[in-house]
């Protein structure tokens, strides 16, 4: 079989215009092999579910910068559940205070990075993490 | 696995999905379902929107589904975006033109990266929209990258082909010219609020007058603003006008068989290929080189020989190819 490659959403979510790292992110997996489809600004969590599985995607990477963490991401794994579509693996990136990520590891969130995180920890754990 | 076919059938998005990706990385599952999903194909408007990157493709296949919707017919897209040559990578964006149809779940989307498909993008396509047309969308519609030969094949297999371009695409339209522009069914000047657009208009519209495909159906310029949705409903019209035409006097079915024709005549030829790189073996080739090289025959002859040999081998059941 040939090469499988990883396929990653990148999303944004409700009022954050806050984009700029999610590019970076974006192209950075892109420039690793991975397909990456991003489906820009002010999404509901309904639709970036929706979109995730139309896309088939292995990952799907969510971009919080505004605080709003605690309402989106608990919405996102319902969405998900709802669709039977809970093994795809979610990961954030953005601000999410130290207590809050452990509630959401909990909820099933695979990972989550920071300001100043290197792309190519994301990478590898990317990879790994779909082997 | 007919249950991923039953519940494609029933519409689930998850399968859906789950499926196209099968077809995508040539999973050999693909091949054991695609004939579950060919019988249920076959009744949807196939359409092909191409033209170079940044024409604004995306966004008016966005106002185009909209149209669909309104009039009750449900919608299908395969967003083909480009793969890096470099690293097998792609950024495929078409989705953000296309935000307002997620919100619809009479509409599926599903973006493709142009290259490092398996059994070909051509291929790949096809049979994602064959999925579609299997979930019952009443319309697919296809996005090609805007770039290559691969645009060409891909619009060589659908029902009406839309060609975008936009007024700064003026020596495009030149390069276009003896490609993709003869496969356009419509053709749409897009952007046509930029001032350049009226010299370009007349240039297409020279350039297509009196153009009709080899059926007789005559090629409309049609000019348009996708983003703000100026001339959307022309267009809308002229692909009813044309889907019209297309079912009168058997137009449609000899259209497909035109199309499938020329694909079965390609794969068997590629199929005789690779079944002759088999078959010729690597041990004949070298001796005949090394008789070329010595001088003892000349090219002619030796590959005269060899493919006698190759007629010879197959039992005397085929007859050899005319030289």
């Amino acid at each position: 079989l040939p090469e499988r490659k990883i396929r990653v959403m990148v999303a944004k979510v409700g009022l954050d215009g806050h984009d700029r790292g999610a590019k970076v992110v974006a192209r950075a997996l892109r420039d690793a092999g991975m397909e990456v489809i991003y489906t820009g600004l002010h999404q509901t969590a309904e639709e970036v579910v929706t979109a995730a599985i139309q896309e088939d995607v292995d990952v799907l990477g969510v971009s919080s910068l505004s605080g709003a963490h605690m309402t989106i991401f608990p919405k996102i794994f319902n969405k998900l559940r709802e669709h039977g579509a809970d093994d795809v693996l979610v990961v954030g990136g953005g601000i999410v205070p130290p207590d809050d990520r452990e509630a959401l590891r909990e909820l099933g969130m695979a990972e989550f990075w920071g300001p100043g995180t290197h792309t190519g920890d994301i990478i590898s754990f990317l990879q790994e993490a779909v082997e | 696995m007919s249950d991923l076919v039953a519940r494609v059938r029933s519409g689930e998005i998850r399968a859906a999905g789950r499926l196209i990706s099968l077809i995508d990385r040539g999973d050999p599952t693909a091949e054991i379902i695609l004939p579950l999903i060919y019988p249920h194909t076959g009744q949807a408007f196939r359409m092909g929107i191409t033209g170079p990157p940044g024409a604004g493709k995306s966004t008016l296949i966005c106002a185009l589904a909209r149209e669909y919707l309104e009039v009750g017919r449900t919608v299908g897209i395969v967003a083909v975006d480009i793969t890096s040559p470099f690293t097998g990578g792609a950024l495929l964006g078409d989705r953000i033109r296309m935000q307002d149809l997620t919100r619809d779940d009479r509409v599926f989307i599903r973006s493709i990266g142009n290259k490092g498909r398996p059994g070909g993008l051509s291929r790949s396509v096809q049979d994602s929209m064959r999925v579609l047309e299997a979930m019952g969308k009443d319309v697919v519609i296809v996005e090609t990258a805007g770039v290559g030969q691969t645009d060409v094949d891909v619009v060589d297999t659908v029902d009406v082909v839309v060609l975008v371009t936009v007024p700064e695409a003026g020596d495009e339209v030149q390069a276009l010219k003896a490609g993709i522009l003869e496969a356009a069914d419509i053709i749409v000047l897009n952007k046509v609020d930029r001032p350049e657009s009226d010299g370009l208009g007349s240039e297409l519209q020279e350039l297509v007058a009196g153009c009709t495909n080899e059926a007789g159906w005559e090629v409309p310029v049609i000019r348009t603003v996708a983003k703000t949705g100026k001339g959307v409903e022309e267009l809308f019209n002229s692909l009813d006008a044309f889907e019209n035409w297309l079912n009168e006097d058997d137009r449609l079915p000899a259209r497909r068989k035109l199309q499938v024709e020329k694909e079965l005549k390609k794969l068997v030829r590629q199929g005789m290929i690779d079944a002759l790189d088999h078959t010729l073996a690597k041990t004949d080739v070298q001796d005949s080189a090394n008789r070329v090289v010595a001088g003892e025959v000349d090219l002619y002859r030796a590959v005269n020989d060899l493919v006698k040999g190759l007629a010879v081998s197959r039992k005397g059941d085929a007859t050899p190819l005319p030289l």
